[in-house]
């Protein structure tokens, strides 16, 4: 990273293009979202199963009653894509080939570059992905809108930090590849892993009280549970927005310190 | 037909080489496919600490049904998930090569890679097996012990055919790989739970249109003696390899249809 703040002042203008230009990107492949909306939905479908199975005849169980536990599954199949779960791994090809040499040797900041364009993917996964599988929900089955209008807000915060996060985590998984030649392998078990311990899978409220407790202290419950924990309103959204914005802002930190040292173990070859 | 048999034999065994070459890379992705593995097991643990029946069964009754699909879902992943890949071959044109080699063209997309590690999720699937049996009570006998052996199979070539049948939309929507994966990894989740838990039209899909419940559940009920709850008599679960026939043929047919229909992507 060339400590230069004021090129990053100067050239302020390029970020909101590079959010365009990820919103343009992803919305190329019309076919690819259909068919991962559709996988959603399927998903969607077994987990309501699932989930209201278990409640069975009770009121509610571990604190969610059939609509809230509905409201969980839509949102949090909406939120897949949107946050970004299992993709975004994009730098780290571009690590094992040598191009990250042009990236990390523009006039930008690349970490900011790269969250620009995610974010503009954001913008476009939530007009896609996140808003069919909710409205599927809500024809459906019963919906818990928030009672509170303040909740929408503290939603779209809590929305917005869980992709920070997501991001946070990703961007150094990409530059894992600096050091190891298996961060594919590292991407592969975060993939298969993250679901379960962000709380897509079962709320994480279904955990014993131990496992919750070791979780908590992870960034995986910023990146789903806390969001879905504000819209269906558990308790104050402080905590929960607290939470993700400590790990946003720690994983964006750590991103910028990793990304220089792996600035100073580059080396291009000349010819 | 011998030469065909050496050729693969000869494929198949450059593939395993060289994953030989690569083992901290193997060494990963095994752990990676037994963490994926192992996290559904601690799902339905975890759904068992919320409730002590689930559509009626017992914990110990779900892990059953897990075991029997995740054993073949994880011998089916490892025999042709290179499906998996069939979209990036068409795209790429790399398909119009296996067209022109003196192979069938299912075979060749199936043995480009024959991962090993994916025998990572089928020991989850067979250890998970194992302990259900241990801890049900069964009244063996020669019947049930063949089904205990042919189940798994069937599944494992149920969960194939689905597999080869959905992957064959590629063919004519190239980033059509998702829609394969609500049924192939859709139906891994579908089958390791009773099938009484989900609703009716999206039972009539995954269960019977897909032939999901022949996987794990009707075997299940037949190993248990238990009636089915949705009131289907009792022999279902004697058919699976029946129906693992009929599902390899529909497979077959519209591999065929649609390679007799593949265009390709003109670039």
């Amino acid at each position: 990273m060339r400590a230069d703040p004021w090129g990053l002042i100067n050239r302020a203008h390029c970020y909101p293009r590079l959010v365009l230009a990820g919103f343009r990107r992803y919305s190329a492949y019309r076919a690819a979202m259909l068919a991962g909306l559709s996988t959603n939905v399927v998903f969607g479908l077994m987990r309501v199963g699932l989930l209201l199975a278990v409640i069975g005849e009770r009121p509610r169980v571990a604190g969610y009653d059939a609509a809230a536990a509905v409201t969980y599954v839509w949102l949090g199949q909406g939120m897949i894509a949107t946050v970004s779960m299992w993709s975004g791994f994009h730098v780290a090809e571009r690590v094992r080939s040598g191009d990250i040499a042009i990236d990390l040797g523009r006039p930008w900041d690349f970490q900011l570059a790269e969250l620009a364009g995610d974010l503009g993917r954001f913008g476009y996964h939530l007009v896609t992905r996140m808003v069919p599988p909710v409205a599927f929900g809500v024809l459906f089955f019963p919906f818990r809108w928030p009672q509170r209008l303040s909740t929408w807000g503290w939603f779209a915060v809590s929305l917005l930090l869980a992709v920070m996060v997501s991001f946070g985590i990703r961007y150094l998984l990409n530059l894992s590849a600096f050091w190891l030649v298996e961060s594919r392998g590292l991407i592969s078990i975060y993939g298969v892993a993250s679901g379960l311990l962000a709380g897509l899978v079962i709320p994480l409220h279904f955990f014993p009280e131990g496992i919750r407790t070791i979780l908590w202290w992870t960034p995986f419950p910023a990146l789903m549970q806390d969001s879905l924990d504000v819209f269906v309103e558990r308790g104050s959204p402080l905590p929960a927005v607290g939470h993700q914005l400590l790990w946003a802002v720690l994983l964006l930190l750590a991103g910028r310190l990793v990304q220089r040292s792996a600035e100073r173990k580059l080396v291009v070859q000349g010819g | 037909m011998a030469s065909t048999v050496r050729a693969y034999r000869r494929v198949i065994g450059s593939r395993l080489r060289a994953q030989a070459t690569y083992r901290l890379s193997f060494t990963v992705e095994l752990c990676a496919q037994v963490i994926a593995g192992g996290l559904e097991l601690v799902t339905i643990l975890a759904v068992f600490h919320n409730t002590t029946s689930l559509g009626g069964f017992g914990r110990n009754d779900v892990l059953l049904m897990y075991g029997l699909a995740t054993f073949g879902f994880g011998l089916a992943d490892l025999a042709v998930s290179q499906l998996n890949h069939l979209g990036e071959l068409i795209r790429t044109g790399k398909f119009d090569v296996l067209l022109v080699r003196p192979l069938g063209t299912l075979g060749q997309v199936l043995t480009l890679d024959v991962q090993l590690r994916r025998l990572g999720r089928a020991a989850i699937g067979f250890a998970t097996l194992l302990f259900a049996l241990s801890v049900a009570d069964i009244s063996w006998s020669m019947a049930k012990l063949a089904l205990l052996v042919v189940a798994p199979l069937a599944g494992a070539v149920i969960f194939s055919s689905v597999w080869v049948a959905a992957c064959s939309i590629c063919f004519w929507l190239v980033d059509g790989r998702e829609f394969a994966n609500s049924v192939t990894y859709g139906s891994s989740m579908f089958n390791s739970y009773p099938i009484n838990i989900f609703s009716a039209w999206l039972r009539r899909l995954m269960a019977f249109v897909v032939p999901g419940a022949f996987v794990a559940y009707y075997p299940a009920l037949v190993l248990l003696e238990r009636t089915d709850p949705l009131g289907l008599p009792g022999w279902l679960g004697w058919t699976s390899p029946l129906v693992a026939v009929a599902a390899t043929a529909v497979a077959g047919g519209v591999w065929r249809f649609a390679v007799r229909h593949y265009r390709g992507t003109g670039s």
